[in-house]
C-alpha cells in the first residue's frame, strides 16, 4: 500500500493545474463582460471617441481580446507576467511589492490565529459542557456575527481616535523597531484573527469531540490513559484531517479577501491592487491577481489534503 | 476665543476667512454676522480669530503628511494623463506651470515672466531665467514646447487633447522665448495654460516616474495606488517650500480618512462627505476648509425628447427646484446656490445680476399642466457616479410629488454610467468638474455641436457670440457677452444647476496657510508648496 501516496499526491497536484487553467479562463470571460475597457476608464468622462481611438491604437488594445489573453498565457509560461495597461509597469513589480505586504499582514495573522484557535477549540473540546466551553462557544459565535469593518471602525475609533494609542493607518507608521511592529500591525492582526479564528474553533472543537466520542478512544480512557494522553494521543491525530482543512480554509482567506480591513487601515496589500485592476479592466494585472489569489488556495487546500492523507495510517 | 455662539461651528468659521478673503471688510461682517443672529460681542471674538487664522508668519520644516481620496494603479506622475485629485497634488509639488490662478481666478505668472499677444492669435511666452530641473538642468523654450506639443499626439493620451488642439505652431524663438500660434483668436489662453495638465516637463522626457520638475519639491518615491514621498528643493526658485517633506497617499474610505486625521496620523483629508463633517465640527484641535470651485451636479432634461421638448416642462422642473432645500439637506451646507449656468461665483466672469429661479410649486403646477405632463409618471436617471445626485433627486422628488407631478427616481450603478446614461437618458443628472474658462465650459457644455452638450441645445446665436467673445482682449466687453450668455443658459437650455458644491477638507490645526483657491480643494492641490506646520 505503501505507493499510494505519491500517487495521490500527484493526482492533487494535477487536479490544482486543470483548476488553475479554468480559473484563468473563467477570469477572462468575466472581465470581457465589463462595460468598458482601459481606455473608456483612462479617459473617463472625457472619451471622445477619438481619444479612445487614438488610445486604444497607442496601447494596443485594438487587437482582439482572446488574441492579447493567448498573448498573456503564453507570456506566463515563460514567467513573465505582462505589463499593465493603466501604468505600463510590469506587472510583476506591481505585484511584487503588494504581495509582500499581504504575505507580511498574513504571516502575522496566521502566527496568532492559528496556535490560539487550536488551543481554544482542543480545549474547549476537552472540557466540553464546562463553563469555560461555553464562554468559548458563545464568544466565537459572537465574533462570527460581527461583520469585520464593525471590529476594525470600532477598533480604530478606540485605540486611535480616542485613546490615541495606535496609528489609525498601519502602513505610514515607520517600522523601526519590534515594538514598532507591535503598534503598527497591531489592529489589522486582531480584526483578522477576529474573523478566521472563529471558523478554526468551531471545526477543531466539533472534530475533536466527535472522535472523543468513538468507540476506541472510550477503549483508551477505560485502559486508564490521563485525560490529555486521551485527546493529545489518541483522538487528535484522527481530528486533524477536518483540523487542516478548516485552517486552510480560513487562512486562504487572508491572501485575496482582506479587502475590507486593507481598506480601513489603509494597508496596500493585493485585495486593494486587484479591485484597482478590475476598475481600470487591467486584463494582464486581474489575470496575474486571480492567478495568485486560485494559486494560494490551492496551495493550502493541497497542504490540508497532503496533511489529510499523511495523517490517515489506511491511506500511508 | 472660546467664546463663540453655541451652534457656531467651525464651517463658519471657514465662511468668515474666505469671506475676508473675498474682499469683506470689517463692517461687511458685522453685518453679515448680527444677520444671521451673533451677538455684537460673540462676532467680534469670531472676526478676531478669523484674522488671527490669516495672518500667521510661516514656521519652516517638518513633515506634511496628507491624505487625498482616489488612488488607483492607474496613479501617473505624467501631467498630460493626470486625471485624479491625487495625480494634480504630485504635479502641483513636482512640476510649475507657465501660469497658475489666484484667488479670484486671474491669471498670474509662474514660470513665465509675461504672456502677451497683440491679436490673440499669436501669443509670445517669456520665460522666468534661472529656474533648474530637479536633475540640474536649466528650463529652456525647448522644454516648453515639448510640454505643449506633447498634448496633440493621440499616442500620450492627454486629458486636455482637444483644448490643446486649437494650439497648431509652437516656436522656440531664442533660449528664453516661445511664441504659440493658435488656430484662432483665444484670449483666455494664459487662463489655460494654468490648468494642471500643461505642466512643463523636461525636453524629451518619456518616462515620468521621477518627477522631474522644476516644483518645490523632488520626487524621493513613487508607488502608483499607495503613496509618494516629495523632499524640499533646495533650489527651488520661489524659495520655499516651508515643509522639509511632503508624503501623500489615498485613503479611499471617508471614514478611515477622517479617523486617520483625528488620531494625528496626517495633517490633512481632503474632500470629505458632508455626512463626515460632523465628526471633525466638534473635535478640539481640527478645522474644515470650504472651497467652491465650480464643481456642480445638474439635472439634465434633454430639448430633443419628450418630455424635454416641450418646453413648459423644462420651465416647469425649474421653478420645482427647491435650490435652497437641495443645498441645506442634500449638501449639508457645503454649497452655494446655483443659478442654472456653469460659470460659478468663484470665476471673474460670473453673472451676478442673473437671480436663481424662486422655488414656485403654483407656478411649476400651471407650467406643467400647460404642457400636459401633470398625472404623467417622468423618469428620472440618478446614480452615485455624479456626487449628491440621489440626494437631490430625493429632494426634487418630494417636491413633485406635493403638486401631483408623479417623477419616478431611478438609481442606477455608477459603473458604467457614464457611457450608458449619462448625456443619454431623457431626464437624468450629470457632474461637472470645474473649468477655468466660460469658454471652455461653453464649448464643451453648451455650444450646438459640444459633444457633452448635456440637454442637447442649440442656437446659432449663442455660437456666435462664443466665438466672438473667444478672440476678444477687451475685457469689460467680454464680460458683458459672457453674462448675456449666462442667462441664454439659465433661460433656455435643459440643464438644472441647482447649486454649486462645496469641497470640504479637514485639516489639523497645525496645519496653516491652505487658503481657498478656484481651481479645486486643497488651494487647487498646490496646497504643499504654500502651508506649514506649526510647532
Amino acid at each position: 500500500m505503501k505507493s499510494r501516496v505519491p500517487s495521490l499526491i500527484l493526482s492533487r497536484l494535477l487536479i490544482a493545474l486543470v483548476t488553475l487553467t479554468i480559473v484563468s479562463f473563467a477570469v477572462f470571460f468575466a472581465t470581457t463582460l465589463l462595460p468598458g475597457d482601459t481606455a473608456t476608464i483612462l479617459l473617463g468622462q472625457a472619451a471622445t471617441p477619438e481619444a479612445i481611438a487614438g488610445l486604444r491604437t497607442a496601447m494596443h488594445l485594438d487587437e482582439p481580446a482572446l488574441l492579447r489573453f493567448v498573448y498573456w498565457i503564453a507570456g506566463l509560461f515563460q514567467g513573465d507576467l505582462g505589463t499593465s495597461y493603466a501604468n505600463h509597469v510590469p506587472v510583476a513589480t506591481l505585484i511584487s511589492g503588494r504581495l509582500a505586504n499581504t504575505l507580511k499582514l498574513a504571516g502575522l495573522t496566521t502566527l496568532v490565529s492559528v496556535p490560539l484557535a487550536l488551543t481554544l477549540g482542543i480545549t474547549a473540546a476537552m472540557w466540553r459542557r464546562t463553563l469555560y466551553d461555553r464562554i468559548v462557544t458563545v464568544a466565537t459565535i459572537g465574533i462570527i456575527s460581527v461583520p469585520e469593518f464593525v471590529v476594525a471602525t470600532l477598533a480604530v475609533l478606540v485605540f486611535a481616535v480616542y485613546l490615541k494609542w495606535l496609528p489609525a493607518l498601519s502602513f505610514t507608521y515607520q517600522v523601526d523597531s519590534f515594538a514598532g511592529l507591535l503598534r503598527a500591525y497591531a489592529m489589522p492582526v486582531v480584526t483578522l484573527t477576529f474573523v478566521v479564528s472563529a471558523q478554526m474553533i468551531r471545526m477543531s472543537r466539533a472534530a475533536v469531540i466527535e472522535t472523543l466520542n468513538t468507540p476506541y478512544v472510550e477503549m483508551a480512557l477505560l485502559k486508564g490513559a490521563s485525560r490529555p494522553r486521551l485527546v493529545l494521543r489518541h483522538a487528535l491525530p484522527n481530528a486533524l484531517s477536518p483540523i487542516a482543512n478548516a485552517v486552510a480554509l480560513s487562512l486562504s482567506y487572508l491572501l485575496g479577501g482582506v479587502i475590507i480591513v486593507e481598506t480601513i487601515f489603509n494597508y496596500p496589500g493585493i485585495a486593494k491592487l486587484m479591485v484597482d485592476a478590475v476598475s481600470t479592466r487591467d486584463l494582464p494585472l486581474i489575470q496575474s491577481c486571480a492567478m495568485i489569489f486560485c494559486f494560494g488556495y490551492l496551495l493550502l487546500i493541497t497542504a490540508a489534503d497532503i496533511v489529510a492523507i499523511l495523517s490517515n495510517p489506511r491511506l500511508r | 476665543m472660546t467664546k463663540t455662539p453655541e451652534t457656531w461651528t467651525r464651517a463658519d468659521d471657514s465662511m468668515v476667512e474666505s469671506a475676508i478673503r473675498r474682499g469683506a471688510n470689517r463692517r461687511d461682517l458685522l453685518k453679515m454676522l448680527l444677520a444671521g443672529g451673533v451677538s455684537l460681542a460673540a462676532a467680534d471674538l469670531v472676526l478676531g480669530r478669523a484674522s488671527m487664522a490669516l495672518a500667521a508668519t510661516p514656521v519652516k520644516g517638518g513633515a506634511l503628511k496628507a491624505a487625498g481620496w482616489s488612488a488607483s494603479t492607474a496613479d501617473t506622475l505624467d501631467p498630460a494623463k493626470a486625471s485624479l485629485s491625487t495625480d494634480y497634488v504630485r504635479c502641483c509639488a513636482f512640476y510649475n506651470r507657465l501660469t497658475t490662478l489666484d484667488q479670484s481666478g486671474i491669471p498670474q505668472m509662474e514660470l513665465a515672466e509675461s504672456v502677451e499677444s497683440g491679436d490673440a492669435k499669436t501669443w509670445t511666452v517669456k520665460l522666468r531665467k534661472g529656474v533648474t530641473f530637479h536633475d540640474g538642468k536649466s528650463l529652456t523654450a525647448d522644454d516648453v514646447v515639448y510640454s505643449l506639443k506633447r498634448h496633440l499626439d493621440p499616442a500620450v493620451g492627454s486629458k486636455v487633447a482637444k483644448i490643446a488642439a486649437q494650439m497648431t505652431e509652437f516656436k522656440a524663438v531664442d533660449k528664453n522665448t516661445v511664441e504659440i500660434t493658435l488656430a484662432s483668436p483665444n484670449a483666455d489662453l494664459p487662463t489655460i495654460l494654468a490648468t494642471h495638465h500643461f505642466m512643463i516637463v523636461a525636453d524629451g522626457t518619456t518616462d515620468f516616474s521621477k518627477g522631474n520638475g522644476t516644483g518645490a519639491f523632488t520626487c524621493k518615491s513613487f508607488e502608483p495606488g499607495v503613496r509618494s514621498v516629495g523632499l524640499r528643493n533646495p533650489n527651488y526658485w520661489k524659495g520655499g517650500p516651508n515643509v522639509d517633506s511632503f508624503e501623500f497617499f489615498a485613503i479611499s474610505d471617508d471614514n478611515a480618512r477622517v479617523n486617520a486625521l483625528l488620531s494625528g496620523d496626517i495633517h490633512l483629508a481632503a474632500s470629505i462627505n458632508p455626512r463626515s463633517t460632523r465628526l471633525v465640527d466638534g473635535q478640539k484641535g481640527f478645522a474644515l476648509s470650504k472651497t467652491t470651485s465650480g464643481n456642480y451636479t445638474d439635472l439634465n432634461i434633454r430639448l430633443d425628447m419628450e418630455p424635454g421638448s416641450r418646453k413648459d416642462f423644462v420651465d416647469g422642473m425649474k421653478y420645482i427646484v427647491n435650490r435652497e432645500q437641495i443645498v441645506k439637506s442634500a449638501l449639508r451646507g457645503y454649497g452655494e446656490v446655483g443659478n442654472d449656468q456653469p460659470v460659478s461665483p468663484v470665476n471673474p466672469y460670473h453673472n451676478a445680476a442673473l437671480k436663481p429661479k424662486a422655488y414656485d410649486p403654483e407656478k411649476a403646477k400651471a407650467l406643467f399642466k400647460k404642457a400636459g405632463v401633470l398625472g404623467q409618471s417622468i423618469p428620472v436617471i440618478t446614480s452615485d457616479a455624479a456626487s449628491s445626485a440621489i440626494d437631490m433627486a430625493m429632494v426634487i422628488q418630494a417636491s413633485a410629488a406635493e403638486i401631483g407631478m408623479k417623477l419616478d427616481v431611478q438609481r442606477v450603478p455608477s459603473d458604467g454610467y457614464w457611457s450608458n446614461y449619462w448625456l443619454k437618458a431623457p431626464v437624468h443628472f450629470g457632474n461637472i468638474n470645474p473649468r477655468p474658462t466660460p469658454d471652455i465650459l461653453f464649448s464643451l457644455l453648451y455650444a450646438s455641436e459640444a459633444p457633452w452638450n448635456e440637454s442637447k441645445y442649440k442656437s446659432d446665436k449663442f455660437d456666435k457670440m462664443m466665438i466672438e467673445a473667444r478672440g476678444m482682449l477687451d475685457q469689460a466687453k467680454r464680460k458683458e457677452i459672457y453674462n448675456a450668455m449666462q442667462v441664454m443658459i439659465a433661460e433656455e437650455a435643459g440643464t438644472i444647476i441647482p447649486a454649486y458644491i462645496s469641497n470640504v477638507d479637514a485639516i489639523s490645526d497645525k496645519l496653516k496657510g491652505l487658503d481657498p483657491s478656484p481651481l479645486g480643494g486643497m488651494m487647487g492641490y498646490a496646497f504643499a508648496e504654500y502651508v506649514w506646520l506649526a510647532t
